[in-house]
Protein backbone atom coordinates (compact mmCIF):
# COMPACT_ATOMS: atom_id res chain seq x y z
CA UNK A 1 0.00 0.00 0.00
CA UNK A 2 2.47 2.13 1.14
CA UNK A 3 4.60 2.07 -2.13
CA UNK A 4 0.81 3.53 -4.36
CA UNK A 5 1.56 6.10 -1.74
CA UNK A 6 4.78 7.09 -2.60
CA UNK A 7 4.30 6.25 -6.24
CA UNK A 8 1.48 9.00 -6.04
CA UNK A 9 3.29 11.25 -4.71
CA UNK A 10 6.11 11.39 -6.37
CA UNK A 11 4.63 11.33 -9.96
CA UNK A 12 2.24 14.17 -8.37
CA UNK A 13 5.40 16.10 -6.89
CA UNK A 14 7.11 16.15 -10.88
CA UNK A 15 3.26 17.40 -12.26
CA UNK A 16 3.87 19.89 -10.07
CA UNK A 17 7.53 20.77 -10.71
CA UNK A 18 6.80 20.75 -15.01
CA UNK A 19 3.76 23.27 -14.16
CA UNK A 20 5.74 25.18 -11.97
CA UNK A 21 8.52 25.26 -14.90
CA UNK A 22 5.92 26.20 -17.75
CA UNK A 23 4.35 29.33 -15.24
CA UNK A 24 8.16 30.06 -14.59
CA UNK A 25 9.32 29.99 -18.32
CA UNK A 26 5.96 32.58 -19.17
CA UNK A 27 7.28 34.64 -16.08
CA UNK A 28 10.95 34.83 -17.51
CA UNK A 29 9.78 35.56 -21.44
CA UNK A 30 7.65 38.58 -20.13
CA UNK A 31 10.29 39.86 -17.81
CA UNK A 32 12.18 41.00 -20.68
CA UNK A 33 11.04 44.68 -20.03
CA UNK A 34 13.58 45.36 -17.16
CA UNK A 35 16.89 44.32 -19.36
CA UNK A 36 15.22 46.26 -22.77
CA UNK A 37 15.50 49.73 -20.38
CA UNK A 38 18.88 49.16 -19.29
CA UNK A 39 20.81 47.09 -21.65
CA UNK A 40 23.95 46.36 -19.65
CA UNK A 41 22.15 44.13 -17.26
CA UNK A 42 21.84 41.47 -20.60
CA UNK A 43 25.16 42.34 -21.96
CA UNK A 44 27.05 41.84 -18.61
CA UNK A 45 25.29 37.86 -18.42
CA UNK A 46 26.17 37.56 -21.95
CA UNK A 47 30.15 38.21 -21.18
CA UNK A 48 29.35 35.40 -18.44
CA UNK A 49 27.38 33.14 -20.14
CA UNK A 50 29.04 33.51 -24.02
CA UNK A 51 32.17 35.19 -23.55
CA UNK A 52 33.93 32.56 -20.60
CA UNK A 53 32.55 29.92 -23.04
CA UNK A 54 34.05 30.30 -25.99
CA UNK A 55 37.85 29.64 -24.70
CA UNK A 56 36.72 25.85 -24.44
CA UNK A 57 34.03 25.87 -27.17
CA UNK A 58 36.82 27.16 -29.76
CA UNK A 59 39.68 24.25 -28.11
CA UNK A 60 36.75 21.42 -28.35
CA UNK A 61 35.71 22.73 -31.90
CA UNK A 62 39.43 22.67 -33.65
CA UNK A 63 39.73 19.24 -31.68
CA UNK A 64 36.49 17.68 -32.89
CA UNK A 65 37.52 18.68 -36.25
CA UNK A 66 40.78 17.59 -36.32
CA UNK A 67 39.63 13.73 -35.04
CA UNK A 68 36.84 14.07 -38.10
CA UNK A 69 39.53 15.07 -40.40
CA UNK A 70 41.67 11.70 -39.53
CA UNK A 71 39.13 9.35 -38.97
CA UNK A 72 36.91 10.38 -42.32
CA UNK A 73 40.45 9.93 -43.78
CA UNK A 74 41.55 6.96 -42.73
CA UNK A 75 37.89 5.22 -43.97
CA UNK A 76 37.61 7.57 -47.32
CA UNK A 77 41.12 6.71 -48.52
CA UNK A 78 40.18 2.66 -48.80
CA UNK A 79 37.45 3.90 -51.14
CA UNK A 80 39.80 6.41 -53.06
CA UNK A 81 37.23 8.68 -51.86
CA UNK A 82 39.14 11.18 -50.07
CA UNK A 83 38.03 14.23 -51.99
CA UNK A 84 34.92 13.50 -50.25
CA UNK A 85 36.93 14.42 -46.78
CA UNK A 86 35.86 18.34 -46.62
CA UNK A 87 32.27 17.38 -47.28
CA UNK A 88 32.38 14.47 -44.49
CA UNK A 89 33.49 16.92 -42.60
CA UNK A 90 31.34 19.60 -42.82
CA UNK A 91 28.16 17.90 -43.24
CA UNK A 92 28.61 16.00 -39.90
CA UNK A 93 29.63 19.31 -37.95
CA UNK A 94 27.03 21.41 -39.48
CA UNK A 95 24.27 19.12 -38.65
CA UNK A 96 24.82 17.37 -35.77
CA UNK A 97 27.77 18.01 -33.67
CA UNK A 98 28.36 21.13 -33.82
CA UNK A 99 25.00 21.71 -32.15
CA UNK A 100 24.83 18.80 -30.09
CA UNK A 101 28.49 19.62 -28.54
CA UNK A 102 28.27 22.88 -28.42
CA UNK A 103 25.27 22.25 -26.19
CA UNK A 104 26.42 20.12 -24.16
CA UNK A 105 29.37 21.87 -23.12
CA UNK A 106 27.58 25.11 -22.71
CA UNK A 107 25.40 23.39 -20.13
CA UNK A 108 28.24 21.97 -18.65
CA UNK A 109 30.33 25.32 -18.65
CA UNK A 110 27.51 27.86 -18.49
CA UNK A 111 24.62 26.03 -17.38
CA UNK A 112 25.40 24.73 -14.23
CA UNK A 113 27.06 28.21 -13.22
CA UNK A 114 23.68 30.12 -13.51
CA UNK A 115 22.07 27.19 -11.52
CA UNK A 116 24.70 27.31 -8.71
CA UNK A 117 24.81 31.32 -9.02
CA UNK A 118 20.67 31.69 -8.96
CA UNK A 119 20.43 28.80 -6.27
CA UNK A 120 23.19 30.51 -4.05
CA UNK A 121 21.21 34.00 -4.37
CA UNK A 122 17.78 32.02 -3.62
CA UNK A 123 19.92 30.43 -0.01
CA UNK A 124 21.65 33.74 0.92
CA UNK A 125 18.06 35.15 0.57
CA UNK A 126 19.29 37.94 -2.13
CA UNK A 127 16.44 36.84 -4.43
CA UNK A 128 13.93 37.47 -1.08
CA UNK A 129 15.57 40.96 -0.43
CA UNK A 130 14.71 41.93 -3.83
CA UNK A 131 11.47 41.13 -3.39
CA UNK A 132 10.71 43.79 -0.25
CA UNK A 133 12.41 46.10 -1.84
CA UNK A 134 10.06 45.68 -4.69
CA UNK A 135 12.19 44.68 -7.41
CA UNK A 136 11.13 41.55 -9.12
CA UNK A 137 13.82 39.21 -8.92
CA UNK A 138 12.69 37.37 -12.21
CA UNK A 139 13.01 40.45 -14.78
CA UNK A 140 15.96 41.55 -12.94
CA UNK A 141 18.05 38.82 -12.23
CA UNK A 142 16.33 35.29 -14.69
CA UNK A 143 15.46 36.71 -17.57
CA UNK A 144 18.72 38.60 -18.47
CA UNK A 145 20.39 35.29 -17.67
CA UNK A 146 18.09 33.38 -19.92
CA UNK A 147 17.94 35.75 -23.16
CA UNK A 148 21.73 35.93 -22.97
CA UNK A 149 22.32 32.37 -22.77
CA UNK A 150 19.41 32.15 -25.24
CA UNK A 151 21.28 34.45 -27.94
CA UNK A 152 24.63 32.98 -26.95
CA UNK A 153 24.39 29.43 -28.14
CA UNK A 154 23.85 29.16 -31.55
CA UNK A 155 26.36 32.02 -31.98
CA UNK A 156 28.79 29.28 -30.26
CA UNK A 157 27.61 26.73 -32.44
CA UNK A 158 28.36 28.43 -35.49
CA UNK A 159 32.04 29.44 -34.06
CA UNK A 160 32.15 25.50 -33.15
CA UNK A 161 31.60 24.30 -36.67
CA UNK A 162 33.62 27.29 -38.65
CA UNK A 163 36.50 26.41 -36.41
CA UNK A 164 35.55 22.42 -36.64
CA UNK A 165 35.79 22.71 -40.50
CA UNK A 166 38.82 24.65 -40.34
CA UNK A 167 40.30 21.71 -37.68
CA UNK A 168 39.42 19.16 -40.07
CA UNK A 169 41.10 21.26 -43.47
CA UNK A 170 44.49 21.41 -40.86
CA UNK A 171 44.96 17.46 -40.25
CA UNK A 172 43.57 16.65 -44.01
CA UNK A 173 44.93 18.79 -45.79
CA UNK A 174 47.99 20.15 -44.06
CA UNK A 175 48.80 16.68 -43.11
CA UNK A 176 47.36 14.13 -44.95
CA UNK A 177 47.57 15.74 -48.30
CA UNK A 178 44.44 15.89 -49.69
CA UNK A 179 43.76 18.71 -52.11
CA UNK A 180 43.02 22.10 -50.51
CA UNK A 181 41.00 22.90 -53.54
CA UNK A 182 39.04 19.54 -53.73
CA UNK A 183 38.88 20.05 -50.06
CA UNK A 184 36.69 23.44 -50.15
CA UNK A 185 35.12 22.76 -53.28
CA UNK A 186 33.51 19.45 -52.17
CA UNK A 187 32.29 20.68 -49.86
CA UNK A 188 30.43 23.71 -51.05
CA UNK A 189 28.49 21.39 -53.75
CA UNK A 190 27.28 19.62 -51.24
CA UNK A 191 26.54 21.51 -48.31
CA UNK A 192 23.14 23.17 -48.93
CA UNK A 193 22.49 26.26 -47.13
CA UNK A 194 19.13 25.81 -46.20
CA UNK A 195 18.93 22.32 -46.13
CA UNK A 196 21.96 21.69 -43.32
CA UNK A 197 23.30 25.04 -42.31
CA UNK A 198 20.09 26.59 -41.34
CA UNK A 199 18.47 23.12 -39.83
CA UNK A 200 21.77 22.93 -37.68
CA UNK A 201 21.40 26.74 -36.78
CA UNK A 202 18.04 26.09 -35.87
CA UNK A 203 18.69 23.42 -33.94
CA UNK A 204 21.12 25.03 -31.36
CA UNK A 205 18.31 27.56 -31.07
CA UNK A 206 15.57 25.15 -29.77
CA UNK A 207 18.74 23.57 -27.74
CA UNK A 208 19.78 27.12 -26.45
CA UNK A 209 16.13 27.78 -25.29
CA UNK A 210 15.87 24.20 -23.74
CA UNK A 211 19.41 24.53 -21.49
CA UNK A 212 19.00 27.74 -20.71
CA UNK A 213 15.22 27.00 -19.66
CA UNK A 214 16.73 23.82 -17.22
CA UNK A 215 19.53 25.69 -16.08
CA UNK A 216 17.62 29.23 -14.18
CA UNK A 217 14.82 26.80 -13.82
CA UNK A 218 16.75 24.26 -11.30
CA UNK A 219 18.45 26.83 -9.88
CA UNK A 220 15.54 29.11 -8.79
CA UNK A 221 13.98 25.92 -7.89
CA UNK A 222 16.66 25.03 -5.60
CA UNK A 223 16.32 24.34 -1.87
CA UNK A 224 18.11 26.49 -0.06
CA UNK A 225 20.81 24.67 1.18
CA UNK A 226 24.22 23.88 0.51
CA UNK A 227 23.09 20.52 -0.69
CA UNK A 228 19.69 21.38 -2.51
CA UNK A 229 22.12 23.78 -4.60
CA UNK A 230 24.82 21.23 -5.03
CA UNK A 231 21.95 19.03 -6.41
CA UNK A 232 20.46 21.52 -8.76
CA UNK A 233 23.78 21.69 -10.45
CA UNK A 234 23.85 18.18 -11.20
CA UNK A 235 20.55 18.08 -12.07
CA UNK A 236 20.72 21.01 -14.49
CA UNK A 237 23.92 18.67 -16.33
CA UNK A 238 22.23 15.74 -16.19
CA UNK A 239 18.68 17.17 -17.63
CA UNK A 240 20.24 19.62 -19.72
CA UNK A 241 22.46 16.74 -21.88
CA UNK A 242 19.68 14.29 -21.50
CA UNK A 243 17.12 16.65 -23.18
CA UNK A 244 19.53 18.26 -26.01
CA UNK A 245 20.47 14.38 -26.86
CA UNK A 246 16.90 13.15 -26.78
CA UNK A 247 15.40 16.70 -28.69
CA UNK A 248 18.18 16.18 -31.06
CA UNK A 249 16.60 12.79 -32.35
CA UNK A 250 13.29 13.99 -32.92
CA UNK A 251 14.31 17.67 -34.50
CA UNK A 252 16.47 15.65 -36.69
CA UNK A 253 14.03 12.76 -37.53
CA UNK A 254 11.84 16.14 -38.17
CA UNK A 255 14.45 17.73 -40.37
CA UNK A 256 16.21 15.04 -42.10
CA UNK A 257 13.66 12.21 -42.13
CA UNK A 258 12.80 11.46 -46.19
CA UNK A 259 9.89 13.61 -47.04
CA UNK B 1 35.39 44.08 -14.53
CA UNK B 2 35.20 47.71 -15.89
CA UNK B 3 32.21 47.91 -17.65
CA UNK B 4 33.87 49.29 -21.25
CA UNK B 5 35.65 45.97 -21.34
CA UNK B 6 32.85 43.48 -20.53
CA UNK B 7 30.60 45.47 -23.88
CA UNK B 8 33.68 44.82 -25.74
CA UNK B 9 34.18 41.63 -25.41
CA UNK B 10 30.88 40.97 -25.05
CA UNK B 11 30.89 42.95 -28.92
CA UNK B 12 33.92 41.01 -29.98
CA UNK B 13 32.00 37.99 -29.39
CA UNK B 14 28.73 38.80 -30.98
CA UNK B 15 30.81 39.69 -33.72
CA UNK B 16 32.60 36.71 -33.96
CA UNK B 17 29.36 34.62 -34.37
CA UNK B 18 27.79 36.61 -36.70
CA UNK B 19 31.02 35.79 -39.10
CA UNK B 20 30.61 32.67 -38.20
CA UNK B 21 27.20 32.34 -39.41
CA UNK B 22 27.86 33.97 -42.26
CA UNK B 23 31.08 31.76 -42.88
CA UNK B 24 28.77 28.56 -42.63
CA UNK B 25 26.65 30.56 -45.60
CA UNK B 26 28.98 31.51 -47.65
CA UNK B 27 32.06 29.14 -47.59
CA UNK B 28 30.87 25.84 -46.44
CA UNK B 29 27.63 26.03 -47.80
CA UNK B 30 26.59 27.37 -51.41
CA UNK B 31 25.00 30.46 -50.86
CA UNK B 32 27.59 32.40 -52.84
CA UNK B 33 27.38 30.37 -56.03
CA UNK B 34 24.30 28.18 -55.18
CA UNK B 35 21.53 30.38 -57.03
CA UNK B 36 19.74 31.00 -60.04
CA UNK B 37 19.55 34.49 -61.32
CA UNK B 38 16.17 35.25 -62.81
CA UNK B 39 15.92 32.12 -64.21
CA UNK B 40 13.42 30.62 -66.71
CA UNK B 41 11.85 27.20 -66.71
CA UNK B 42 12.09 24.67 -69.10
CA UNK B 43 10.05 21.26 -69.12
CA UNK B 44 11.28 17.82 -70.00
CA UNK B 45 9.23 14.42 -70.37
CA UNK B 46 11.30 11.28 -69.18
CA UNK B 47 10.62 7.86 -68.89
CA UNK B 48 12.09 7.29 -65.92
CA UNK B 49 14.62 9.68 -63.92
CA UNK B 50 16.29 7.39 -61.72
CA UNK B 51 17.69 8.75 -58.63
CA UNK B 52 17.25 12.38 -60.15
CA UNK B 53 15.88 14.93 -56.88
CA UNK B 54 14.81 17.73 -56.62
CA UNK B 55 17.94 20.63 -56.80
CA UNK B 56 19.97 18.60 -58.96
CA UNK B 57 22.39 19.87 -61.51
CA UNK B 58 21.48 21.16 -64.88
CA UNK B 59 24.38 21.00 -66.64
CA UNK B 60 25.38 22.15 -70.47
CA UNK B 61 28.93 21.23 -71.74
CA UNK B 62 29.29 20.35 -68.23
CA UNK B 63 29.18 23.26 -66.06
CA UNK B 64 26.49 24.11 -63.89
CA UNK B 65 23.52 26.85 -65.79
CA UNK B 66 20.31 25.57 -63.31
CA UNK B 67 18.61 23.61 -61.36
CA UNK B 68 15.98 21.19 -61.05
CA UNK B 69 12.83 22.72 -59.82
CA UNK B 70 10.00 20.27 -59.36
CA UNK B 71 9.58 16.44 -60.32
CA UNK B 72 6.18 15.26 -61.25
CA UNK B 73 4.31 12.75 -62.65
CA UNK B 74 1.98 13.02 -65.94
CA UNK B 75 -1.30 11.18 -65.20
CA UNK B 76 -2.16 11.11 -68.94
CA UNK B 77 1.11 10.00 -70.62
CA UNK B 78 2.36 7.99 -67.25
CA UNK B 79 5.86 9.90 -68.00
CA UNK B 80 7.79 11.91 -65.55
CA UNK B 81 7.76 15.67 -66.16
CA UNK B 82 10.88 17.29 -65.10
CA UNK B 83 11.05 21.15 -64.21
CA UNK B 84 14.17 22.57 -65.36
CA UNK B 85 15.32 26.00 -63.84
CA UNK B 86 18.06 27.73 -65.77
CA UNK B 87 19.90 30.65 -65.09
CA UNK B 88 18.69 34.05 -67.22
CA UNK B 89 22.41 34.38 -68.60
CA UNK B 90 21.99 31.38 -70.77
CA UNK B 91 18.67 32.38 -72.48
CA UNK B 92 19.78 31.29 -76.40
CA UNK B 93 19.68 27.60 -76.23
CA UNK B 94 18.02 26.13 -79.50
CA UNK B 95 14.34 25.03 -79.07
CA UNK B 96 15.61 21.20 -80.38
CA UNK B 97 18.21 20.89 -77.42
CA UNK B 98 18.03 17.54 -76.13
CA UNK B 99 18.37 16.65 -72.35
CA UNK B 100 20.24 13.42 -70.58
CA UNK B 101 20.14 12.31 -67.03
CA UNK B 102 23.68 11.46 -66.17
CA UNK B 103 24.99 9.85 -63.57
CA UNK B 104 28.24 11.52 -61.98
CA UNK B 105 30.96 9.07 -61.46
CA UNK B 106 29.83 5.10 -61.23
CA UNK B 107 27.28 5.72 -58.53
CA UNK B 108 26.91 9.37 -57.91
CA UNK B 109 24.85 11.93 -57.88
CA UNK B 110 22.46 12.07 -60.82
CA UNK B 111 22.04 15.55 -63.16
CA UNK B 112 20.06 16.96 -66.01
CA UNK B 113 22.84 17.21 -69.14
CA UNK B 114 21.78 19.40 -72.00
CA UNK B 115 22.93 18.89 -75.11
CA UNK B 116 22.38 22.08 -77.82
CA UNK B 117 20.98 21.17 -80.91
CA UNK B 118 20.99 23.35 -83.95
CA UNK B 119 17.92 25.45 -85.02
CA UNK B 120 17.33 29.20 -84.85
CA UNK B 121 14.69 29.95 -82.58
CA UNK B 122 15.60 29.54 -78.97
CA UNK B 123 13.47 28.19 -75.87
CA UNK B 124 11.34 30.31 -73.88
CA UNK B 125 9.83 30.36 -70.44
CA UNK B 126 7.32 27.22 -70.24
CA UNK B 127 8.67 25.23 -73.00
CA UNK B 128 9.45 21.73 -73.61
CA UNK B 129 11.77 19.51 -74.50
CA UNK B 130 10.97 17.30 -76.82
CA UNK B 131 14.48 15.50 -77.28
CA UNK B 132 15.19 13.37 -73.49
CA UNK B 133 17.19 10.30 -72.56
CA UNK B 134 16.37 8.56 -69.50
CA UNK B 135 18.36 7.56 -66.96
CA UNK B 136 20.56 4.61 -66.87
CA UNK B 137 18.95 2.38 -64.19
CA UNK B 138 21.42 -0.17 -62.95
CA UNK B 139 19.64 -2.80 -61.69
CA UNK B 140 17.43 -2.82 -65.37
CA UNK B 141 21.37 -3.42 -67.09
CA UNK B 142 22.38 -6.05 -64.54
CA UNK B 143 19.20 -7.86 -65.05
CA UNK B 144 19.62 -7.86 -68.76
CA UNK B 145 23.03 -8.97 -69.03
CA UNK B 146 22.40 -11.88 -67.00
CA UNK B 147 19.16 -12.90 -68.58
CA UNK B 148 21.60 -12.20 -71.85
CA UNK B 149 23.78 -13.83 -70.38
CA UNK B 150 21.86 -16.94 -69.34
CA UNK B 151 20.17 -17.21 -72.53
CA UNK B 152 23.54 -17.46 -74.67
CA UNK B 153 24.91 -20.32 -71.78
CA UNK B 154 21.46 -22.23 -72.85
CA UNK B 155 22.42 -22.86 -76.69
Amino acid sequence: MRVFVLLGRHSLGTLARLGRAGLFLLQVLAGAWQFLRRPFLLVQQMYAVGVLTLLIILVAGLFVGMVLGFQGYNTLVDFGAESSLGLVVALTLTRELGPVLAALLFAGRAGSALTAEIGLMKATQQLAGMEMMAVDPISRVIAPRFYAGFVSLFLLAALFTVVGVYGGHLVGVDLLGVDSGVYWSGMREGVDVYEDVLNGVIKSIVFGFVVTWIAVFEGYDAVPTSEGVSRATTRTVVHASLAVLGLDFVLTSLMFGEV
Amino acid sequence: MHKQLVELWVGVFVAAGLLALGALAFQVGNLSAADVRNGYVVYAEFDNIGGLKLRSRVTLAGVRIGRVRAIEVDPQSYRAVVALEIDGRYRNLPTDTSAMIQTQGVLGEQYVALEPGADEAYLKDGDRILLTQSALVLENLIGQFLYNKSGSGDK
